[in-house]
């Protein structure tokens, strides 16, 4: 079995680093910067350690854990968009005084959690990865602790999640209860059986996961919470839990619901259309850009959990490339939020927004692209994301789903045109201060260049996830 | 492989806005005169491509492949002789905008000739694509630039306007989006060419005809969504109506030909009723509301829907002459169209009205500009001897071979026509100098008679000597017919 521990290399190496860091947090006064620092450097060694880790399946601890090319992706994925969601937001944390050391270890412990939940191959240890990094998220939505919006949203996000947590516990239990074990493996071939009660399980078990994820009926808490937490934590939130929880979704529907396929589906099914279309409706009213975003966000896992709902490999396969480029678009997006300062202050209403494209042309175009990619219009990378998608529903012969989907993208692009209307329509009214927040330009950037080339050669992305699931 | 020509003159306008954004300069001057140069380049190689390509055959001609999208969908580029006339008017139509900005548009200069010259790369590459795929993509992506050239441009009500457009021509197209994926999964491709030849089962036709024809009908725009066009055109500027009107309307013609008739003949067949009707109801109904408008642009965007119904009734007859005629008149339309649009801006330029009745006698203080106008308004009427007159008698020498009241109904549309455009020249060039203002108004300037005058000799040769369009168009159309003509007889069995 020690042989073996190389497979848990990335998770030790990152348990680790995270103590001795919280030492240092501890002994050393006025630590933010340091400690700052060496988190970013934690995440690219935890990177590089994946990237040397070959990809062949293998199972440790009773087969509970799980290494293969599938989790070494979502752990590269989540582990790339928490650096840039982190140094992009580095100036916004200094300015917002919560330059508290505790903030980047929290931030490396949710990433341990999300590390075991895409890992696990057993519901005890998915459950325990999930909990980590729920409690991490908790603080990390009520860490300005003296905004009452940030207090309250951090609560609202503690009690619900805990209820869906919870749910989501019950149905493990009745999982094992009805096939007497908690190896996904098992349970599978359990399922293949006549097993009424395991249906009960697997509803529970899809609530919890919608919780995650946002998805309609399980959203309520979204709009409140990004508005409510800091833009930075918002930014994680909008991305990183969303790539686990739908990774999680994925497995759960690769290997232990492989057998009930009929039965989730059509919830999945439901859940999606329902997240299309209130993500397109509800969004239209919005007047600040965290709140709009939320609503965009539910929209999109819509879409995205289109893919799953199809129950075939190359469904699943769409969902992720759909998420990786969502990632790209969001990361984007936030890190223009991060530029909107005026006399100290971040502005959050898309009325502060008017008429920028005079003053800040560069600024401007990047959002124009973001959100044109957002809305789905070619050439940009959202449009492909969306084509993969409806490309795996189309073959499955779900054409209502299909056509529900792409009509709410048009009710959609309304409130992305919103945005740009008052972009590039509108008097100026404002300027913003020059920030030098360089990260989150070169964060800009760089999304805005992958979501513009993307066209030129859009099998890169796919060519990768095709090679998760030969095994 | 040879040169990849095609793909050149897609992306030559797309690097030349990029040198656009990277100029600098006074007065934007470096800016006009990069894409100036950039785009009469692209229109000189385009000219090349038309004269050396081989109108005696109707295979697909300069083709180029790439693997795009995970092997199975490829980027394919190619022309016939159907699809050179619609990529060289788009690179004709282009360098006349560009000069007609030169006065018109004062503001923020440099962004408008970039979104121009992006357009401009997604308008060829319409025309250009033989992938059902590539052709959504380019198709969808010239929303973009032109929502913005509405919006940031345009009117008073320009948001209302843009607005109204990208959602209305987005609705119409994600139904399109559904239809081609579904044939990916039929056919097991997106290649047209490899469509064609595979023949789309009977079964399916219907459904997807359907989702095709709810993307083009906006576009096209056929009655009842036309509605988004006036207003699009009243609020757009000069080069922003001209491109709309020339080129971005014919896109939807261009796909009936290069998709609706030869992938879908069945439905096609089953639908002409459908097409013949809504067409009838443009080219009568539509004139008729021309008649009574205030607004020259609205008047002639209203023309531009009738004129519209002349080119889907022409592409449904199935005839040699109704689908010549409906391409002609989609160029002829494209030329008149266009002028028409810069005339109306000329004056808009000097006294900020777009009213009929802030004009009348222009005559007596304009002459040039009088004569200009009133040659494009007789070939707007299809006057014999200009191209607007071939093109519509075409297609109604196509049309009475198929259903003689059609035809006759569609003839009376000419009459209307005639009606309209004659009382708009009486109201604004002739008449009773009521507005002082007119007095003090110059005349046309030198850029201005060069892209008039242009079209105005372009209108009038084409209308003596149409020889060269109709060569290149001959034997693609022909292919057209006789693959319909077979499926229609097989009932699409093979």
């Amino acid at each position: 079995m020690i042989n073996n521990l190389n497979i848990l290399l990335p998770e030790i190496f990152l348990t680790l680093s995270i103590f001795s860091i919280l030492m240092i947090g501890v002994y050393i006064k006025n630590s933010f910067n340091l400690i700052f620092n060496l988190t970013s450097l934690i995440i690219l060694l935890t990177l590089a350690i994946i990237l040397n880790s070959s990809n062949n399946v293998e199972k440790i601890f009773l087969e509970s854990f799980t290494r293969d090319s599938f989790s070494n992706f979502f752990k590269i994925l989540i582990l790339i968009s928490s650096l840039f969601v982190l140094n992009s937001s580095k100036n916004f944390i200094l300015d917002m005084k919560l330059a508290k050391f505790e903030y980047p270890i929290i931030i490396l412990l949710s990433i341990l959690g999300m590390f075991f939940m895409v890992s696990s191959n057993d519901i005890i240890l998915f459950y325990l990865g999930l909990e980590l990094q729920s409690l991490s998220l908790y603080i990390l939505a009520s860490i300005d602790r003296d905004n009452l919006k940030s207090s309250e949203s951090g609560i609202k996000y503690f009690v619900l999640s805990a209820l869906s947590s919870g749910l989501l516990l019950y149905g493990c239990s009745l999982l094992y209860g009805f096939t007497g074990t908690t190896n996904f493996d098992l349970i599978a071939g359990e399922l293949g059986k006549e097993n009424t009660g395991a249906v009960f399980a697997m509803v529970f078990i899809l609530v919890g996961l919608a919780f995650k994820v946002s998805a309609v009926p399980f959203h309520m808490w979204t709009p409140d919470v990004y508005e409510g937490a800091p833009t930075s934590i918002t930014s994680y939130f909008a991305v990183v839990p969303k790539v686990a929880g739908l990774a999680v979704l994925i497995k759960f529907m690769l290997i232990p619901f492989s057998k009930i396929l009929m039965e989730w589906q059509t919830i999945i099914i439901f859940i999606s259309i329902a997240s299309m279309i209130l993500g397109a409706v509800a969004a239209i009213g919005q007047k600040n850009i965290k709140r709009l975003l939320a609503y965009s966000s539910i929209g999109h896992i819509g879409y995205a959990l289109a893919g799953v709902a199809t129950g075939v490999i190359s469904g699943y396969e769409s969902t992720i490339v759909y998420i990786s480029i969502y990632v790209v678009m969001n990361l984007g997006a936030f890190s223009c939020l991060y530029l909107l300062k005026k006399d100290g202050e971040y502005k959050e209403n898309i009325s502060d927004l008017s008429g920028i494209s005079k003053k800040h042309p560069i600024l401007a175009i990047s959002f124009l692209v973001i959100l044109f990619s957002l809305a789905g219009i070619p050439p940009l990378g959202g449009f492909f994301a969306k084509f993969y998608v409806f490309t795996a529903v189309v073959e499955q012969k779900m054409y209502a789903l299909a056509i529900i989907g792409l009509l709410t993208t048009v009710i959609s692009a309304f409130y992305y045109l919103k945005i740009i209307k008052t972009i590039y329509f509108d008097a100026s009214i404002i300027s913003f201060d020059n920030t030098k927040n360089k990260f989150a330009q070169l964060s800009i950037f760089i999304s805005c260049s992958i979501l513009l080339t993307f066209f030129l050669y859009p099998s890169v992305l796919s060519n990768v996830v095709d090679t998760l699931f030969l095994n | 492989m040879d040169f990849p020509i095609l793909s050149t003159l897609i992306f030559l306008p797309l690097v030349s806005s990029l040198f656009i954004f990277l100029s600098k300069g006074q007065n934007n001057n470096s800016a006009i005169y990069i894409s100036l140069f950039s785009s009469l380049a692209t229109f000189i190689l385009s000219l090349f491509i038309w004269y050396s390509m081989d109108y005696s055959s109707a295979d697909f001609q300069f083709i180029e492949e790439q693997s795009w999208i995970n092997d199975f969908i490829k980027f394919k580029l190619g022309i016939d002789g159907i699809s050179i006339l619609f990529i060289v008017l788009t690179t004709l139509i282009t360098p006349i905008c560009i000069i007609s900005c030169i006065n018109s548009v004062k503001d923020r200069v440099k962004e408008f000739l970039i979104a121009i010259m992006i357009l401009e790369t997604f308008m060829i590459g319409v025309f250009c694509s033989l992938d059902l795929v590539v052709f959504y993509l380019f198709f969808e992506a010239g929303l973009i630039p032109m929502f913005l050239i509405i919006g940031v441009w345009g009117g008073p009500k320009r948001v209302y306007s843009a607005f109204k457009f990208f959602l209305f021509t987005l609705l119409g197209s994600v139904l399109m989006l559904v239809a081609i994926i579904a044939i990916y999964w039929i056919t097991g491709t997106t290649d047209v060419t490899q469509i064609y030849e595979i023949k789309i089962p009977k079964e399916y036709q219907n459904l997807l005809w359907l989702a095709f024809f709810s993307s083009f009908a906006v576009k096209t725009p056929m009655w009842p969504v036309h509605t988004w066009l006036p207003d699009a055109h009243v609020e757009a500027p000069t080069a922003g109506s001209v491109i709309l009107a020339a080129i971005l309307l014919k896109m939807a013609g261009y796909g009936f030909l290069r998709f609706s008739l030869p992938m879908f003949p069945l439905a096609s067949e089953f639908f002409t009723p459908l097409i013949f009707t809504l067409s009838i109801i443009a080219i009568i109904y539509t004139s008729l509301v021309a008649l009574m408008q205030e607004d020259m642009k609205k008047l002639i965007a209203y023309s531009s829907v009738a004129h519209m119904g002349y080119v889907t009734l022409g592409i449904f007859t199935f005839t040699k002459q109704g689908i010549e005629g409906s391409v002609f008149q989609m160029i002829s339309h494209g030329l008149i169209s266009a002028a028409l649009f810069l005339c109306v801006g000329v004056v808009y330029d000097r006294l900020h009205s777009r009213m009929i009745s802030t004009y009348g006698g222009l005559v007596n203080y304009l002459p040039k500009y009088s004569f200009l106008f009133i040659v494009f308004a007789l070939a707007g009427l299809g006057l014999p001897g200009t191209s607007g007159f071939l093109g519509e008698f075409l297609v109604l020498t196509g049309s009475f071979q198929k259903n003689y009241l059609v035809a006759m109904l569609a003839t009376f549309g000419v009459v209307l026509g005639a009606a309209y455009m004659l009382w708009l020249t009486k109201r604004v060039i002739f008449g009773v100098t009521k507005n002082d203002q007119i007095k003090n108004t110059k005349d046309v300037n030198k850029s201005e008679i060069i892209m008039l005058g242009l079209l105005a000799l372009l209108v009038i040769f084409f209308g003596f000597y149409p020889v060269p369009l109709m060569e290149t168009l001959n034997v693609s159309v022909d292919n057209l017919i006789n693959n319909y003509e077979i499926a229609v007889q097989t009932k699409g069995l093979n």
